[in-house]
């Protein structure tokens, strides 16, 4: 098989490459801020809980957690895998990275000056008003870079569709590999990755720019 | 003289230890009144039961004959939040710190709280924000961000922002004290002539001489209790209690 063909066979699979990653970070994204808030809820219940659902996901790979989501319905309720394995992917995903935005989410707000919140109060600001318009916005400014550093260990992460045979880029280069006992579709996967991730440097690059108009 | 705020017989605990002793003080349309006193005396707890960033145990909070909190038996009892909402557009406060937001321009500082609180005009309040910029020497920074700003300069947007809301009463929490010596002179001056406009303050402060020129009245706070109070050439000038005269004597030798 000639380079180009691998190539060509490759980039088929990029469109789900890029389902993943897009979709993960569409519904991670709010998802971990929700968490976030339940996390440092008042109640004890729903904290403890919280912290020890994220504790489960960020301690065990991601790989089983794919497993789990894609297969777990099957062996516990006798439900057929679907077919289209990109819903479970992203689920899997996205509870996965939730998690672990949820932490910088955390950590961000917690970082946030207490005059903030009084300033706000006294000026009549609702809790809501005050988290929407002056805490939120100061947070994502402040967790830009770790998110970034998430952002990319994703565009690596969605190689792990392979785990279960879902046709993203990297699981059709582990098959070519196979198949044709060659190491080149790991290189061309490894391009494809280094490039993806120099767009996404750029692309959350610029947003940090933007950010920068007040200290 | 019509009360614009009464503090009646106010308790306030921090754990176990007792930070306010039954403290009571009112103020008049048109008063500036200074606190005076130690560090750790309760000047800060006291500014912020009023301003209900904190709530009192006991005793009551009232503006303008309206109860924000009634003292009762088993402590406090604060009004619902409907009620508490609308007491809360009688007062402002401005923070040693400032705490402006420093993701918005001073413009958007000033102008936010009047028109998603107050529900007024943006338009009108922008004009009236220019104005008050205006008096605050600051017209040529609607557009600046705090962190362009000196600490001075920043103090003066906290004021304009206070004001902008049109309250009734305005608290300062030692408004110079994070400035550097140089600036603290802008802000005395803005509070200054605020004084001379009828805007009713209450002032913490350590700079006696201001307390002595802008104040009608001073209150000296030791461990949580007022020692001694009244017309500020008596209190800072003719003290008569033993605490009030180390205070001053102490802070003379700084
Ligand atoms: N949130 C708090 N928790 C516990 N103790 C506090 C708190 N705030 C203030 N205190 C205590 O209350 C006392 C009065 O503090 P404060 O009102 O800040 O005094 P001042 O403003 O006169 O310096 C101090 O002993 C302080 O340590
Ligand atoms: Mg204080």
């Amino acid at each position: 098989m000639s380079l180009t063909t691998m190539i060509v066979k490759m980039s088929e699979g990029l469109g789900k490459t890029c389902s993943i990653f897009f979709l993960t970070l569409l519904f991670a994204l709010p998802l971990g801020l929700i968490v976030a808030l339940l996390r440092m809820s008042k109640n004890k219940i729903v904290s403890g809980i919280t912290r020890v659902c994220i504790s489960i996901l960020r301690g065990t790979p991601l790989m089983l957690q794919l497993l789990a989501v894609t297969y777990g319905p099957f062996y516990l309720f006798g439900v057929s895998v679907s077919r289209n394995k990109l819903i479970p992917v992203v689920i899997a995903f996205s509870i996965n990275y939730a998690a672990y935005f949820a932490e910088i989410y955390r950590g961000g707000i917690e970082s946030m000056p207490v005059g903030q919140y009084e300033a706000a109060e006294v000026l009549g600001y609702s809790k809501f008003q005050c988290f929407i318009r002056i805490i939120l916005p100061q947070v994502i400014k402040r967790i830009l870079p770790s998110i970034t550093n998430e952002v990319v260990t994703l565009v690596k992460d969605t190689s792990m569709a392979f785990t279960v045979s879902y046709q993203e880029m990297f699981t059709i280069g582990k098959q070519i590999a196979n198949s044709q006992t060659s190491f080149v579709p790991f290189i061309v996967a490894g391009v494809f990755y280094f490039v993806f991730n120099a767009v996404v440097d750029f692309v959350m690059g610029r947003i940090e720019k933007k950010l920068n108009y007040y200290k | 003289m019509d009360k614009l705020l009464e503090i009646n017989h106010c308790r306030k605990r921090f754990g176990s230890t007792e930070v306010l002793t039954d403290l009571t003080l009112s103020v008049e349309e048109s008063q500036v009144l200074s606190i005076i006193g130690p560090s750790g005396s309760g000047k800060s707890t006291l500014l912020r039961c009023a301003t209900l960033l904190e709530t009192m145990d006991g005793g009551d909070l009232i503006y303008m004959g309206r109860y924000a909190a009634r003292g009762t038996s088993e402590g406090s009892v604060y009004a619902p939040p409907a009620e508490l909402k609308k007491i809360k557009s009688m007062f402002g406060l401005v923070f040693q710190n400032f705490n402006l937001f420093p993701h918005y321009s001073v413009l958007k500082n000033i102008c936010e709280a009047p028109v998603l609180v107050q529900k007024r005009d943006k338009a009108e309040v922008e004009a009236e924000a220019m104005d008050l910029l205006k008096q605050m020497g600051l017209e040529d920074k609607y557009n600046a961000y705090p962190c362009q700003l000196s600490g001075g300069q920043q103090q003066r947007v906290s004021i304009a922002r206070a004001l902008a809301m049109n309250p009734g009463i305005l608290f300062f929490d030692e408004p110079t004290s994070a400035l550097d010596p140089e600036l603290t002179g802008e802000i005395l001056r803005v509070i200054r002539q605020l004084a001379e406009k009828k805007m009713t303050m209450v002032i913490v402060t350590h700079e006696m001489n201001f307390a002595r020129d802008v104040s009608d009245y001073v209150v000296f706070m030791n461990g949580g209790v007022i020692v001694e109070q009244g017309d500020p050439r008596d209190v800072i000038d003719h003290p008569t209690q033993e605490r009030t005269i180390q205070f001053l004597r102490r802070l003379q030798d700084q």
